[in-house]
């Protein structure tokens, strides 16, 4: 479809990715989560029923990956009802699990439903985060988990957040996937958006950290081969060039939040400004082809100096709108992790504080970890 | 044996880390796979659609033909098999 946007036409594809956040509900306290800093504010969350029609809708309008996410979905005890309905209606189903709840009952609940899919993260959820690999309950429930998955026949994708607590360990995060058994591991680098943004001084590694974790990592592809295929994700203020943020806004993404808001990422609503439809009153079809919000960053007329005459426009689409949010003040802004942005210094800035070593810091924040207390808190500072 | 008169005789099926369906609002036939999609063009789609780990490239080729009333599709199809099993579509 082609629908018009700022004057001109644009081609737009189905929504081929939809990821159901169906709950901010969540065991853990993650520093590094993505879920909104005042998610105890947001209306309640969508029905059973809500939900089924959800995935009806997007099936109907092409979308045909189904990531099940959250918070933890497993707290929600419909999920296998909605996984039976996404499988029925033909999607490929992912689901996005800390493994807190994935009890062998549950498992094979799941793989009946037709569950394609489990991708388990290790999660520092403890408040005592250097304990974090060594922490035996920590350690077991991963391996009780990981066990239920190969005993159902999943294909097993491990995914780690990488951070600067955590990526010395690397070696040992590697080894651990090994011996649960994984086929794939990500190890991708905290993005710093909602708690993360606030946490960004404690979690950006050093330039250091950083080269010794891909020295380890490359010395352990070459060591394990087809074994474990691992993939590595460096913090995108270490490059000179944005990413193509979620291959683009309103593209190939489409996130329903637990109270059923429509966003093209997980984090847009960061951007205020936007009003973001609702699937209680607007079908997805109508969000994804005619919606003001999805429509607002398509194409390349919204952009502005430096992207707007850059020759390498269409490879990045000027990065992350909420990125350039975050530190512009204007989401239309050139992604400051382009060195071509005027704002690029303010990257360079976190970058550079990041090389200080914690001992040497004059003021250490304190991790502010992701619970309703603090999000209440930081919702009412707003 | 030459590699390609090896290839020929092998039964080839679809990986079971991918699920190939047909996509009615996309016209394709896709291959699905944890978080991800290959969107497959029509000969390709054609292609894998028929591997059943049972027949052989020969009985393949010649069903090929048969249905689409063409000959002298077998350098296509190892191609393209070739592809696929690199890609981890495809074991053999």
């Amino acid at each position: 479809m082609t629908p018009m946007v700022n004057g001109k036409e644009v081609t737009v594809g189905p929504p081929l990715w939809l990821l159901a956040e169906i709950t901010y509900a969540c065991p853990l306290h993650c520093v590094f989560c993505y879920n909104p800093v005042d998610y105890t504010q947001h209306g309640p969350e969508l029905t059973s029923q809500e939900w089924i029609k959800v995935l009806q809708d997007a099936r109907a309008a092409g979308s045909v990956q189904c990531g099940f996410s959250g918070g933890e979905p497993l707290v929600r005890d419909d999920l296998e009802e909605l996984v039976a309905e996404a499988h029925k209606l033909g999607f490929y189903t992912n689901l996005l699990t800390s493994g807190i709840g994935f009890t062998a009952e549950r498992a094979k609940a799941l793989k009946a439903a037709g569950l394609d899919h489990v991708q388990l993260s290790f999660q520092d959820s403890t408040r005592e985060l250097n304990d974090f690999l060594s922490h035996t309950k920590t350690f077991a429930l991963k391996q009780k988990a990981a066990q239920l998955i190969q005993e159902n026949g999943w294909p097993m994708v491990l995914n780690c957040v990488i951070h600067r607590l955590n990526i010395d360990y690397i070696d040992k995060i590697i080894e651990l996937a090994v011996d649960l058994g994984a086929e794939y591991l990500e190890l991708a680098n905290s993005q710093y958006y909602s708690w993360a943004q606030l946490n960004r001084d404690g979690l950006m590694p050093s330039r250091e950290q950083l080269e010794r974790a891909e020295r380890v990592t490359n010395e352990y592809r070459e060591k394990l081969g087809d074994k474990l295929r691992i993939f590595f994700v460096v913090p995108d203020y270490y490059e000179t060039r944005p990413k193509k943020c979620m291959n683009g806004w309103g593209n190939i993404f489409l996130t329903i939040t637990p109270d059923g808001s429509a966003l093209p990422c997980h984090t847009a609503k960061m951007i205020k400004h936007i009003e973001f439809p609702n699937v209680k009153n607007t079908s997805v079809k109508d969000i994804w082809y005619e919606s003001e919000a999805f429509n607002k960053y398509r194409g390349d007329a919204w952009m502005k100096e430096p992207c707007r005459s850059c020759d390498e426009k269409e490879k990045d689409l000027g990065g992350c709108r909420c990125q350039a949010l975050m530190l512009t003040g204007d989401a239309a802004n050139a992604d400051p992790v382009c060195d071509k942005s005027e704002h690029h210094q303010l990257v360079l800035d976190a970058v550079s504080y990041a090389q200080i070593p914690d001992t040497k810091r004059v003021e250490v924040k304190p991790l502010v970890f992701r619970d309703p207390i603090n999000s209440r808190k930081l919702s009412s500072q707003t | 044996m030459s590699t390609e008169d090896a290839v020929l005789h092998t039964t080839p099926a679809l990986s079971p880390m991918f699920r190939l369906q047909w996509e009615e609002v996309q016209q394709a036939w896709v291959l699905l796979y944890p978080e991800g999609m290959v969107k497959l063009n029509g000969s390709a789609g054609e292609i894998i659609k028929r591997l059943d780990g049972k027949k052989n490239v020969i009985a393949l080729i010649a069903e090929l033909e048969k249905d689409f009333e063409a000959t002298g599709l077998q350098s296509d199809v190892l191609a393209f098999l070739e592809i696929a099993s690199k890609q981890g579509w495809v074991k053999t």
